[in-house]
């Protein structure tokens, strides 16, 4: 177990190396946030109603919901690499956890994430974000979420890049599968305002859900059913997911 | 036979319904280079997946260093390094943090980790490279950085399948002098390839594998001498002189010598000083040489006379391996 723990750090430590030394991905990190957050709230900011907040109020918790979601698409890419590559055969040859491949995917993940979250508040702050009728506690419980939120998804992009032929598929099939699931919900727009079946669809999508349930502790939403809806989705996310990948991580590496 | 280092017995595994091994046996004892010779997809990644705990086998047997590949694979683990014709290493990493990350998954204390790291590097001309990402690599550069990684741990048994395939001859030959000066050290090597003149060089004993099945075993010499032996060739200047040649080379060799045109075979035991011998009583019957030579056969054509086929490689891998030689 104490093996487990040491090999996953060894691991993670592995990953985050190469993040400063590959601009883009350190640009998917940093810059493109950052960009995200400007674009909305500068260009499409005016022409979006959100009724009682200022629209950056509203999107802040939203755009963070959806970078922190992708944030897991480098598990995707570098464990696509490790296949094509022959690591994980290295890794499979020493007496090391087997587990700590995809432990140390995910842990590097969360770090990564917390570089991001940084950032996103640091751009936020900038554009005029503030926390509305909130408390200490409910901002770290807001933080929590999003950072578990994450996890969850680490697992998908892991099955992903574990289907995914080449680090390229891994990367399209990552973006094709959940983008459009982020504007379909009331990541950066309320979804009441969108028309009939959309809204329903929209509705029921956990990136409402997510989105609601930080809005409501960050800036004092009503919080209806969201929050706990919210933990529940990554609970079920990680339950299915996390299974799926190890299982498929077995099958791959073991041909 | 317990004390052999490699122990194989009755090795099955298939993929689907193709049978990948079909009971092969082999053995290696400590300290000798065992050379799985043969041509792609004859079986010898499986074998080598096999015995490095990366595949389970579909029946029979193996034991590396004492330890059942099967059973006590946790253990084995600890006790073997492998390389390959992949070049498993990050790429992302330098080539110092690429090995002190196997230090560290081999549980070596950190600062132990990186010493032996420095050492390998040193060891494998590799110093310059050290602070540079592997991707800025060479091909051979990597092929050594990878070897360098299996021997972190120094490994009593070492795996290399198909340690210079894709090489250009110059990384080739650098390669073999690293490789034999790694054996030197007295690990035990399994070293699958299918460059014949490889397993001349490098291996102790051959065990010739093709479509799952060993197809013969033995030294280098051994399986040179199913094929025949040495032969000494001579040319004549004169076609006429043909049967003065036979008659003055006859006392060289056991068997009598063929005469084919102007050529004269002799089959002969042994090299040394023989092509001296065959000049002197040449001259004394008066016969004139245009050309003489003696021919050893080669590995390959050990392997066309046992299988029928030669151990030709496969030309779409060939291709893909010299792309990456270029792009790297």
């Amino acid at each position: 177990m104490s093996s487990t723990v040491a090999d996953t750090i060894v691991l993670a430590r592995r990953n985050l190396k190469r993040i400063p030394r590959q601009p883009d991905l350190l640009i998917a990190y940093t810059i493109q946030p950052v960009m995200f957050v400007l674009l909305f709230v500068y260009v499409f900011g005016g022409a979006i109603n959100t009724p009682g907040f200022d629209y950056v109020d509203f999107l802040m918790p939203g755009i963070i919901v959806q970078s922190i979601a992708f944030g897991g698409f480098v598990t995707a890419l570098g464990l696509s690499e490790d296949v094509k590559k022959g690591l994980i055969d290295r890794f499979r040859s020493l007496p090391m956890s087997r587990a700590a491949v995809l432990a140390g995917r995910t842990f590097s993940d969360i770090l990564l994430n917390c570089l991001s979250l940084v950032v996103l508040f640091a751009v936020g702050f900038a554009a005029g974000f503030n926390f509305i009728d909130t408390t200490a506690g409910q901002v770290i419980l807001g933080l929590v979420l999003v950072l578990l939120m994450g996890y969850a998804f680490s697992w998908i992009f892991a099955l992903v890049g574990l289907f995914s032929s080449s680090p390229e598929t891994a990367n399209s099939i990552g973006f094709t599968l959940i983008f459009p699931l982020t504007f379909a919900s009331s990541v950066f727009v309320p979804a009441s305002s969108m028309p009939d079946g959309l809204r329903q669809f929209a509705e029921a999508n956990p990136f409402t859900t997510w989105s609601d349930a930080v809005r409501s502790l960050w800036i004092g939403t009503p919080p209806h059913s969201d929050v706990w809806m919210s933990f529940v989705w990554c609970a079920a996310f990680i339950v299915i997911f996390a299974p799926l990948a190890v299982a498929r991580y077995r099958k791959v590496a073991a041909k | 036979m317990t004390d052999d280092a490699i122990v194989v017995e009755g090795l099955v595994k298939s993929y689907g319904n193709v049978r990948a091994l079909c009971g092969v046996d082999f053995a290696a004892p400590p300290g000798s280079v065992l050379g799985l010779l043969g041509p792609n997809g004859a079986g010898k990644t499986t074998a080598v997946r096999i015995l490095t705990t990366l595949l389970a086998p579909d029946g029979g047997s193996a034991r590396v260093a004492g330890l059942d590949v099967v059973e006590d694979a946790a253990a084995l683990r600890a006790k073997i390094g492998l390389a390959g014709q992949y070049a498993a290493v990050d790429e992302n990493l330098t080539g110092f943090e690429n090995l002190e990350m196997v230090g560290e998954l081999y549980h070596m204390p950190r600062a132990e980790a990186r010493a032996r790291a420095d050492e390998l590097l040193e060891q494998f001309d590799l110093v310059d490279a050290a602070k540079r990402p592997a991707k800025t690599y060479s091909g051979g550069m990597r092929r050594r950085l990878d070897l360098a990684a299996a021997l972190v741990y120094r490994p009593p048994v070492l795996f290399l399948d198909e340690p210079t395939t894709g090489l250009d001859p110059r990384s080739r030959l650098s390669m073999w002098e690293t490789i034999e000066s790694r054996t030197e050290e007295g690990s035990t090597v399994l070293l699958t390839t299918q460059y014949l003149e490889e397993a001349d060089r490098l291996a102790d004993r051959i065990v010739v594998i093709d479509h799952g099945n060993v197809i013969a075993e033995g030294t280098s010499d051994e399986l040179k001498d199913r094929v025949g032996g040495e032969r000494l060739e001579v040319v004549l200047e004169d076609v006429a002189d043909g049967d003065r040649a036979v008659e003055a080379l006859a006392a060289i060799c056991q068997d009598p010598p063929s005469l084919e045109g102007q050529r004269v075979i002799v089959p002969v035991r042994h090299r040394s000083g023989v092509i001296a011998d065959a000049v002197l009583r040449l001259n004394g019957a008066g016969v004139g040489i245009d050309d003489i030579v003696v021919h050893r056969p080669t590995l390959d054509d050990v392997f066309l006379h046992l299988t029928g086929h030669r151990a030709e490689e496969d030309p779409e891998e060939q291709t893909e391996e010299q792309t990456e030689e270029v792009a790297a």
